[in-house]
């Protein structure tokens, strides 16, 4: 119908899927995300690290480039083991927390500042679906930074290696993936539940690093001061890294973690510790959502 | 008559307090209003049917479902208009509009054609592509009223829609809620503390006093008895005869003070007639009138009934 006609009429037509109008959320978001040159660039940087990987092990695995740069004992230099995945994510997570310290913010805010909210939820769209929406907006992201390339890698070394390479070392595969998923649900809950409370972008921006930063600071402080190991348990590098490694080694312990993802050998506290943190700020990020995702305020 | 909402001895509590008690009713008009004073439960009524607030007690229906149960069938009928600014500042109208066309459940083009249909029905062509963030408080008004009518709901819910309107705005928003009305496409829920919006644009009425029902009208079925109320103004105080011979004509009436009457017609009995009979006996009628506001006589009359305070 031509516009010109100004009237109203009913919508007649066939409706979308509940799925279909979950991903109307992160259309959005791509679209607006597209608009920022600097957060693109940025996005694109992130994978020059697992470009480099990608090149060391195809390197590593030809003969005629080891030739070429006359260098034959590569192979020796850098090992494709679980140091070097691990290390591999742990530089992409704190990229991810990049990535979720400028683009989360932006996401319930605006949504909160005027109401509009209650647009969203007065539409057939609940409140686990709208944090759905704008998680698995941090989430499509930051998969493509993390475990996407590192199972990708994890093909590659092993289709160079070999097919016994790849079924010695599938804890590496079980374990990036794994570690990749707990590293990006906690940043999008943090991010979410930050963007939900704090109104103004930079602010809630800079609270991700300060909740990254100074809990791992804190607890170094706690360690010093108490001459314990204890102050870990207030990092969330520390316990998110101490998981890692039981993911990646199991009891046998033999690395300290990844980069910024530090879990000392001989510093260890119990993992069900570790577990325990993680799930109470999980729980924390969530209460915040519950208090804030809403459809109408309660006022006392 | 499909009843739009039906309520089942619903209550509501927030933070510990009572909001709505007890409320019973069957609203089956085309056009309904939730006339009240402010704090009286009129939007909170809204936001439990459109599944913000749980019920405490009993139970409320859209078009027969259950909106606890149903709630997400029951949001996807309504379109939504709320009472406060609810808009994304920095994205543009028509692009805010589509976004909620197709969160109703729209595909993508149809929610973009249908955006642009509602931005110019509701007279904002012009400043589709404006961010909402510098709209004017009238045309946020429009474009929340484009946003609740983009994805062709059955029942729409607006909520003091001429809230911070100018008079010619108002007239225009007045204007446009008849216009749907009487498409008879949409049932439309009225939520309202100013009487002349309920009287223009509805045809049943809600009243809510501290959360209960205080009245509940048919407006069309009073209009059509008012029609046969009439004041009269003679002159002089000696009409004895002209009443004896209105109620010999099947009259109610009621003498006032200063040669006013008030009367009830029977539907046989034609105007012209009164003119006749005050012709017979020499009595000069100074004024005739309809009785008018007659929701403002069953608000005030509602407000006092309980405990005589507004």
């Amino acid at each position: 119908m031509a516009v010109y006609k100004k009237v109203y009429r009913p919508y007649e037509g066939k409706l979308t899927s509940r799925f279909a109008r979950l991903m109307v959320i992160p259309r959005y978001a791509f679209e607006e995300m597209q608009r920022s040159r600097f957060l693109s660039i940025f996005y694109v940087a992130t994978f020059l690290y697992p470009l480099v990987c990608a090149l060391i092990i195809y390197v590593q695995h030809n003969a005629s480039a080891l030739q070429l740069l006359n260098v034959q004992n590569a192979r020796n230099l850098i090992s494709i083991n679980v140091t070097f995945f691990l290390s591999l994510l742990g530089w992409q997570s704190v990229m991810a927390l990049f990535i979720a310290a400028f683009i989360g913010p932006g996401q319930v805010s605006p949504d909160l500042a005027n109401n509009g909210l209650s647009l969203y939820l007065a539409r057939p769209f609940s409140r686990v679906d709208y944090v759905a929406g704008k998680m698995s907006i941090l989430v499509i992201l930051m998969s493509l930074m993390t475990w996407i390339p590192g199972l990708l890698l994890f093909l590659l070394q092993g289709y160079l290696e070999g097919w016994s390479w790849m079924a010695d070392n599938t804890r590496i595969a079980y374990a990036f993936f794994v570690g990749s998923w707990i590293w990006i649900l906690l940043l999008s809950l943090m991010a979410l539940a930050l963007s939900a409370w704090v109104k103004w972008k930079p602010a809630a921006g800079a609270l991700m690093f300060v909740v990254f930063f100074v809990t791992s600071a804190f607890g170094a402080t706690i360690n010093a001061v108490q001459r314990t190991h204890w102050g870990n348990l207030a990092s969330l590098s520390y316990l998110v890294g101490s998981i890692w490694v039981q993911l990646f080694e199991g009891t046998h312990k033999s690395t300290n973690g990844a980069i910024f993802f530090r879990s000392p050998i001989g510093e260890e506290c119990p993992l069900w510790l570790c577990w325990a943190g993680l799930l109470s700020v999980v729980a924390i990020c969530v209460y915040m959502l519950a208090r804030k995702i809403r459809g109408a305020e309660v006022v006392r | 008559m499909e009843p739009v909402i039906e309520l089942d001895g619903l209550e509501v509590c927030l933070g510990g307090r009572p909001i709505l008690k007890k409320l019973t009713a069957k609203l089956t008009g085309r056009s309904i209003g939730l006339l009240g004073p402010n704090g009286a439960g009129k939007s909170t009524l809204l936001n439990t049917l459109l599944g913000f607030y749980e019920p405490a007690a009993g139970a409320a229906r859209v078009f027969g479902r259950d909106v606890r149960s149903n709630a997400r069938e029951v949001r996807g009928m309504i379109g939504y208009m709320p009472e406060n600014d609810a808009f994304i500042a920095n994205m543009s109208g028509v692009r805010f509009v589509r976004l909620m066309a197709e969160l109703a459940g729209l595909p993508p083009a149809h929610a973009l054609e249908r955006a642009h249909e509602a931005f110019f029905y509701v007279g904002l062509g012009e400043v589709r592509y404006r961010a909402l963030g510098t709209y004017s408080l009238g045309m946020k008004q429009s474009a929340k009223l484009a946003q609740a009518i983009a994805h062709g709901p059955k029942l729409l819910f607006l909520d003091e829609p001429t809230n911070g309107l100018d008079p010619p705005a108002r007239s225009r928003m007045i204007q446009l809620i008849q216009e749907i009305r009487d498409r008879g496409d949409l049932r439309l829920i009225l939520s309202s503390h100013l009487l002349h919006d309920v009287e223009e644009c509805c045809d049943e009425v809600l009243i809510l006093k501290d959360g209960s029902i205080a009245a509940f009208c048919n407006l069309e079925e009073e209009r059509r008895s008012n029609r046969r109320f009439l004041e009269l103004e003679t002159r002089g105080e000696a009409n004895g005869d002209f009443l004896a011979a209105l109620e010999r004509e099947g009259c109610e009436t009621a003498p006032g003070a200063q040669g006013r009457i008030k009367l009830v017609m029977p539907d046989s009995l034609d105007v012209r007639r009164i003119y006749e009979i005050a012709g017979a006996r020499n009595v000069q009628l100074r004024r005739l009138n309809h009785k008018r506001d007659s929701l403002e006589d069953i608000f005030l009359k509602a407000m006092e009934a309980a405990d005589g305070r507004l």
